[in-house]
């Protein structure tokens, strides 16, 4: 089965296709256009915008790519949500409108579930993993449990990628501003000690945020600064990522995310699944970041189940929650 | 010393060991190589510090907690009573609504005591209570701290919630039972407590 998936819950509108080969998820093409804000956040009406005038040409693209005609293509998914509501809408419009175009069926999936099953379907080995979800908007621990994706643990407040750039914004950075932090704090040498947030498994940054900025306004090296905000957080998702583990009685580790292409935080993770005897897997960074090849792929994974949806249903969720989705894949 | 690891833990590892010819558990802080020495260092020492006060301070307040034999900062170590007891998480789901309905009240009725003085256990999970004759033991005051405000008994009973629904799904009700018994117990308001619980589940992501 082909099925082509289009991603738009945030800054980025992906599309991609994919065809299932023996239970693997075989990717054709996975094309990303991303909206960079030229001062401040992400604007929700400039994002959508931004994805309505490269979408049509981005579906062309990503089918010429793959090599694949129109008719090729059996099923036709979407970000159903969580995410931005002007954003998720051009998403779901373009993917109603092509659906109805090709009369294929439509599927609406969730963009927190598909992070998790793109690296069972792409990552060899991975079948059962806690998901370390860190990107802008979203940090949680996912894991499946009693039938369905459950959070473990979760920001109460902002996700770490919203910190970074939060801080990045603040010191006068370009977003998105986690690269540049991890750079800056590659020379960083002295740990400055900032609050260490965790309550059971969830965790919280905003304190934190204040206090590495107040570091900066007391004229501490930025570079310190920068290392021990990665230190600190990273060592906090880390933790409460192995406490997921322990919790759960589970093997493996996956991470996801635009955060997870930081390599001081793999390393972590890799150190922590190292030291209990669990496996580490990270899918490669195309699919690690928002992408419509993993929206095609667990809108296969529905499809495939027995799933179906109406065009009526497809309307789409910004709190559509990781463990409101059922899921009928899994035994 | 010989140890055998009862439990090996995301933090520390549970041992069972010999003190003074008795039979006790040591919860033993290990070093993670993942995080940075001073943070490392840090987090063991204050971690075993606060848990043993704690555990010293829930025990005068009537609730049930293993006795403490000893206390290494530097090492991380905590020498204690062997509570061989079941823990909640392993019996709930297999109990009679009637028992369970009375178990979570006695859980409910215990929180109370510990926040009536201000303690906060920090991780109230059913993996942290242990069951022995008819009482609960409270065990694993890791993340636990002292603290007066609504807001923090929120997060704390918020944790118990969590639980009810990640571990315990079908009897994610049961939650509204420890809540009848903590408001029997708690001194404060217990409806503001409430209040609170329901900000901290509208503030979580997607609500």
């Amino acid at each position: 089965m082909i099925c082509l998936g289009i991603e738009g819950t945030a800054h980025s509108i992906g599309v991609g296709i994919i065809k299932d080969v023996k239970g693997n998820c075989h990717i054709f093409s996975n094309l990303i256009k991303t909206y960079k804000p030229e001062k401040g956040g992400i604007h929700p009406r400039e994002a959508a915008n931004h994805h309505a005038t490269y979408i049509a040409d981005l579906i062309s693209e990503s089918v010429q790519k793959a090599g694949v005609d129109f008719a090729d293509i059996d099923l036709v998914s979407f970000s159903q949500g969580p995410g931005l509501g002007p954003c998720l809408r051009t998403a779901a419009t373009a993917a109603r409108a092509l659906a109805l175009t090709i009369e294929k069926p439509i599927m609406g999936v969730n963009h927190c579930v598909a992070h998790l099953e793109i690296g069972r379907g792409t990552v060899r080995g991975c079948t059962d993993p806690v998901l370390l979800y860190v990107s802008g908007a979203n940090t949680q621990v996912i894991a499946f449990a009693e039938g369905k994706y459950r959070v473990f643990g979760e920001t109460l407040d902002i996700g770490i990628g919203n910190c970074l750039d939060k801080f990045g914004r603040a010191i006068g950075l370009e977003f998105p501003c986690g690269p540049k932090i991890e750079e800056l704090a590659k020379k960083g040498a002295r740990y400055l000690p900032l609050p260490y947030s965790i309550k059971g498994m969830d965790i919280a940054f905003s304190g934190l945020l204040t206090a590495a900025e107040n570091y900066i306004s007391k004229g501490k090296p930025l570079e310190d600064v920068c290392y021990s905000i990665q230190e600190t957080t990273f060592a906090m998702l880390t933790e409460v990522t192995e406490r997921a583990m322990a919790h759960t009685e589970k093997q493996e580790v996956l991470l996801g995310g635009g955060v997870a292409s930081n390599k001081r935080l793999r390393e972590m993770v890799e150190t922590m699944a190292r030291d209990r005897g669990a496996k580490f897997f990270v899918p490669s960074r195309d699919v690690c970041v928002d992408n419509g090849a993993m929206i095609a792929w667990l809108g296969f994974l529905m499809y495939d189940s027995g799933l179906r949806m109406s065009i009526d249903e497809s309307i789409i969720n910004q709190r559509y929650r990781t463990d409101m989705v059922e899921v009928s894949w899994r035994g | 010393m010989a140890k055998k690891i009862l439990y090996r833990g995301a933090e520390a590892e549970i041992c069972l060991s010999k003190y003074m010819g008795k039979t006790v558990v040591q919860k033993r802080r290990v070093k993670k190589a993942y995080r940075i020495k001073e943070i490392d260092t840090h987090l063991i020492a204050s971690r075993t510090k606060e848990e043993a006060k704690l555990i010293a301070e829930s025990r005068s307040y009537g609730v049930s907690v293993p006795l403490l034999y000893d206390v290494d900062l530097a090492k991380g170590i905590i020498t204690m009573e062997y509570v061989a007891g079941k823990r909640v998480k392993d019996i709930l789901n297999s109990l009679e609504e009637t028992e369970r309905k009375q178990l979570c009240r006695k859980i409910g009725e215990s929180i109370a005591r510990l926040h009536n003085h201000e303690i906060i256990h920090g991780d109230i999970t059913t993996s942290n209570m242990i069951l022995l004759n008819d009482r609960i033991y409270f065990i694993d005051f890791g993340l636990g701290c002292k603290n007066g405000e609504i807001e923090t008994k929120g997060v704390d009973l918020h944790v118990l919630m969590e639980a009810f629904e990640s571990t315990h799904s079908k009897y994610s009700h049961c939650f509204e039972y420890v809540f009848e018994g903590y408001k029997k117990q708690f001194r404060g308001d217990a409806s503001a407590v409430m209040k609170k619980i329901e900000d901290i589940v509208r503030r979580g992501r997607y609500r």
